[in-house]
């Protein structure tokens, strides 16, 4: 179905959900975005409320991605929990967990199945809290997949752990909240690296970079390291006890085993995440940066403002305009210089903008994937002259569309909202893209097309390092701009019998 | 071991004693927060009948379902390839309150009318088993004006375990088996079970039935056409490879066709040899037999040299496995016994109690044998019997890469084919790769053991 609109002169098409089938869809569900927002958090477990399928498909799903283990719990529903209710279920799921991972934190994401049926899951909690006595956060969020897709569903975990966690209302602490989309562990790193440069602590909202950006730390042999704090990501801070979170090495009940370098054991619960103690501390912040488009759903940083961190809503810092948005940000926020290292990163961008501007001018790009993703590339291609012919989503939260009437009138020739990737097959048809810019799950209608498809954001599964890829800042932007450069180069250069080796 | 079994799956784990067997508890729901491995009885029907590339499949309910099933399995086609693509009747809250039977409806005309597929199945998800859906009817009613067969297969995910799903799917292919002319099938002709052309695996075991002189009528699911399925019952065997997921069909079709069947395994060249041999005697015809055994000496004169360089590169290896089901783990363990590595630990997602036992029988003393584990069990028993490689499915191999193991997949998403001759050797490449890369020697695990620091030579 698709309503036609006017934006300027140039016609902007939502088509919106089909009114029978979707094929080759483009999102994955809700209980996965609640996921893997979870595992930001240190010590987390997401606990999947409905059948096991879901949180298996789940796992396989991001393992594919990551390449690192995701241990995502489920309350197992049979027959006998769907027509009586979950409770029991839940309530051994929870023991189970505790018993195996001795988290710091549970949440409880609910499936099409469990909604369906109508499990009081706030309640299920508050039962089992008090039945346990149990002090364990606790953590709820509701992710139908019949009505949100993962992009949705990792906002509303977000919310969440707001909601129920930043309660600290204390005095004011010279931190900045950061709200990131799902971008990949180096987005996290170098997001957490540009804040630092203001030197003002930063608490990523979640953050996985550590315990999806998988670290086998070996050591030099002999020696000690100088200090914890030189390994990045913050392993220093793992030397803290360890509750039991190895399986497998060391004789079990013997006080701390020394803690780097790890040797032969599995991390039950790998280190890194966002500390509950620094998510309780978020209202407290000069500020929340929000990079997030959760369209039509509330906002965790709406609800940090009102708790006193006060929001600004920014893009993905992807290209030189939204990042340099995102430093004068940070600036203004801190009162603190621009670190001479980013202009430097920034002049680098400028000269491979100067080096390769020619082969991107005017060329035609269909862009795809999560709503963030896609207005923050779009705004890239624009300031670099090339043409994004259609910005695609299969999000159901109206944020693309929203967000995209920021720019210029005529930017773009077609929005697909809440689509799938038959119509972006139909779309690529009308606007004969040059290249596409998406996650794996367009590389077959690139192949068929015989175009080159740039890879970013989730899910990549057919390559390796998706958790490695670089998206945001100057130097993210650097290295997107001379992979997009490089791919219409070597698309020229496959065509062409000439064989050139200079280019 | 310094960690505990949660206490409901204590039964679940033993430790192999060839005298005495003892009876695993097995086939039965996991454990609510217990991270198994497995995945849902939805999931069970969908793998079955994914690799029939004529059909549409259409996953009625929520996305996600089918966005988790989108040419997940390297089933490869030699011609249509609608299994690759993703179908889902997409339910909204709006379905979920009001019904989805006519979304399902709207979505089989069109998907039907736009890819002319020869049948069509309907798989149904949970919701839809809440909701109350009359998928049945709606495949009738639709069944009734397009005129090819549409098929329900209802396996919501709660309904049991992925074993179930299997059943499911047997139930729907028993739908079309009998429909089909059968006069032009050859005395000589078999079904095969339980292959699902993943790399192309169907293939290789066709072209040696092919070598030997007999037809085979239909491949069951791999590489699957609806209108060789449709005269399947002409056949005069059924060879069923993954026992776990197809002998219920294969029994269906003893009873109901008078065809009887075997279980084989084309993993490993023993099983191969096995099979083909086994095969053939039940053609009872010297031709065909003769032809196996030069089929059988010719490709294993072929193999050997490099499965011995593969058996010596590997000597004294130590092998963990966790697979779908046991009859490829049984093959496994002597496919990797030929190569000179021991199986140290040994599961399945969904063994039963029988199968168990065999597997106890072909396992060496001491040996782990396990039901429906988990990533923290997994990670104990593979340091604990210092495994050098692990052979299973994608959400297995962080677990062996972490603790510095190799990995081999030998699931739905392999890309290079592991059965037959040729496929027993490229498993022993991989297995030597993996296990004897250099790499480890720079791991916490082996460091201490670096005797030789750079591993073997490729």
């Amino acid at each position: 179905m698709s309503c036609a609109a006017v934006k300027g002169t140039v016609p902007i098409v939502h088509s919106s959900a089909k009114p029978d089938a979707t094929v080759n869809p483009c999102t994955l569900c809700a209980p996965l975005g609640a996921t893997l927002a979870t595992v930001g958090v240190r010590g987390a477990v997401p606990l999947l409320h409905g059948a096991q399928g879901c949180a298996t498909y789940i796992r396989r799903y991001l393992i594919s991605h990551f390449r690192e283990p995701m241990d995502v719990a489920s309350s197992s529903f049979g027959e006998a929990q769907t027509v009586f209710g979950g409770e029991d279920n839940l309530g051994r799921a929870l023991d189970n967990v505790l018993a195996q991972y001795h988290p710091e934190l549970v949440t409880v994401a609910t499936t099409c199945l469990a909604e369906t049926i109508g499990d009081d899951v706030p309640l299920l909690l508050t039962r089992y809290r008090n039945r346990t006595s149990s002090a364990l956060p606790l953590v709820h969020a509701a992710t139908p997949s019949y009505k949100d897709g993962h992009v949705e569903g990792f906002h509303a975990m977000v919310y969440a752990l707001v909601k129920a966690l930043a309660c600290n209302k204390g005095v004011p602490a010279r931190a900045v909240n950061l709200l990131p989309p799902l971008v990949s562990p180096a987005d996290l790193r170098h997001l957490r690296e540009i804040v630092a440069g203001f030197d003002v602590a930063a608490t990523v909202l979640p953050d996985y970079a550590d315990r999806l950006d998988g670290v086998i730390l070996g050591a030099w042999g002999a020696g000690e390291l100088c200090s914890p704090r030189t390994i990045a990501g913050g392993f220093g801070e793992a030397e803290r006890s360890e509750r039991g979170r190895v399986a497998g090495g060391g004789p079990k009940g013997k006080a701390n085993p020394p803690r780097v370098p790890i040797s032969n054991q599995y991390r039950a619960l790998p280190d890194g995440g966002t500390r509950l103690v620094d998510i309780a501390a978020m209202p407290r912040a000069l500020a929340s940066i929000d990079l997030t488009l959760t369209g039509r759903a509330p906002r965790a940083s709406k609800l940090l403002a009102d708790r006193g961190a006060p929001a600004r809503v920014l893009g993905l810092p992807i290209g030189v305009r939204a990042t340099d948005a995102m430093i004068e940000a940070l600036s203004d926020l801190t009162g603190a210089g621009r670190p001479a290292w980013l202009l430097g990163e920034r002049g680098r961008l400028l000269d491979a903008y100067a080096d390769g501007h020619k082969y991107v001018f005017g060329a035609r790009v269909g862009l795809y994937g999560d709503p963030e993703f896609v207005a923050a590339l779009a705004g890239f291609l624009l300031e670099i002259g090339a043409r994004p012919v259609f910005c695609a989503t299969g999000a159901r939260n109206r944020a693309l569309p929203e967000a995209l009437t920021a720019l210029p009138a005529g930017s773009v020739d077609e929005v697909l909202d809440d689509t799938d990737f038959e119509s972006i097959g139909a779309a690529c048809g009308r606007h004969k893209p040059d290249l596409l810019i998406g996650n794996s799950k367009g590389y077959r209608l690139a192949h068929s097309l015989g175009i080159p498809l740039l890879r970013v954001g989730f899910p990549i599964h057919d390559r390796l390092g998706a958790g490695r890829i670089l998206h945001v800042g100057y130097r993210g932007t650097t290295r997107l701009f001379d992979e997009l450069v490089n791919a219409l180069l070597q698309h020229k250069q496959d065509a062409s019998a000439v064989g050139f080796s200079y280019l | 071991m310094s960690f505990d079994l949660l206490k409901e799956r204590r039964a679940q784990v033993v430790r192999n004693n060839r005298d005495r067997a003892v009876a695993l508890d097995c086939n039965k729901a996991s454990a609510a927060g217990s991270v198994s491995q497995r995945a849902c009885t939805f999931c069970g029907s969908r793998v079955v009948l994914y690799p029939i590339a004529d059909a549409l499949h259409l996953v009625h309910g929520p996305v996600g379902c089918a966005a988790y099933t989108w040419d997940i399995r390297g089933a490869l086609s030699s011609g249509p390839e609608l299994h690759r693509i993703s179908c889902s009747t997409d339910m909204r809250e709006r379905e979920v309150v009001f019904g989805g039977e006519q979304r399902l409806e709207a979505s089989l005309r069109r998907l039907i009318a736009q890819h002319s597929p020869r049948a069509a199945f309907v798989y149904g998800t949970c919701i839809v088993g809440v909701i109350g859906d009359d998928v049945p009817a709606v495949c009738k009613r639709v069944e009734a004006d397009v005129g090819i067969p549409v098929i329900p297969v209802l396996a919501e995910g709660f309904r049991g375990t992925k074993r179930d799903g299997y059943n499911a799917a047997c139930g729907a292919l028993l739908t079309l088996i009998g429909t089909g002319d059968t006069t032009a099938v050859k005395p000589h002709s078999i079904n095969l079970l339980g292959d699902f052309n993943v790399a192309g695996e169907s293939w290789i075991i066709r072209k040696y039935f092919e070598e030997m002189g007999i037809e085979v009528v239909s491949v069951l699911t791999g590489d699957g056409r609806v209108d060789e399925i449709r005269r399947a019952h002409g056949a005069r065997l059924s060879v069923v490879q993954c026992a776990g997921s197809m002998t219920p069909l294969a029994k269906a079709m003893q009873e109901r066709y008078g065809i009887p069947f075997i279980r084989v395994s084309f993993f490993g060249i023993e099983d191969t040899a096995d099979a083909l041999y086994r095969t053939a005697e039940r053609m009872e015809n010297l031709e065909v037999m003769g032809r196996a055994r030069a089929l059988v000496s010719r490709e294993i004169t072929r193999v050997l040299p490099e499965l011995r360089a593969c058996k010596n590169a590997l000597a004294g290896k130590r092998a963990g496995l966790y697979v779908g089901g046991a009859f490829k783990a049984f093959s496994l363990v002597r496919a990797l016994r030929q190569l000179g590595v021991s199986v140290v630990l040994a599961g399945t997602q969904t063994g039963s109690q029988e199968e168990y036992q065999e597997l106890q029988s072909v396992c060496d003393e001491d040996t782990v044998i396990v039901d429906d584990t988990n990533p923290l069990e997994l990670a104990s028993f593979l340091v604990e019997k210092d495994v050098d490689v692990f052979i299973g499915g994608v959400k297995e191999r962080p677990i062996a890469y972490k603790l510095g193991i190799g990995f081999c997949d030998h699931n739905h998403e392999r890309k290079v084919a592991l059965a037959g001759f040729e496929g027993a050797l490229a498993f022993a490449r991989e297995v030597r790769a993996t296990a004897t890369s250099p790499i480890w020697n720079l791991m916490p695990r082996r460091m201490r053991a670096a005797a030789t620091p750079m591993g073997d030579k490729p």
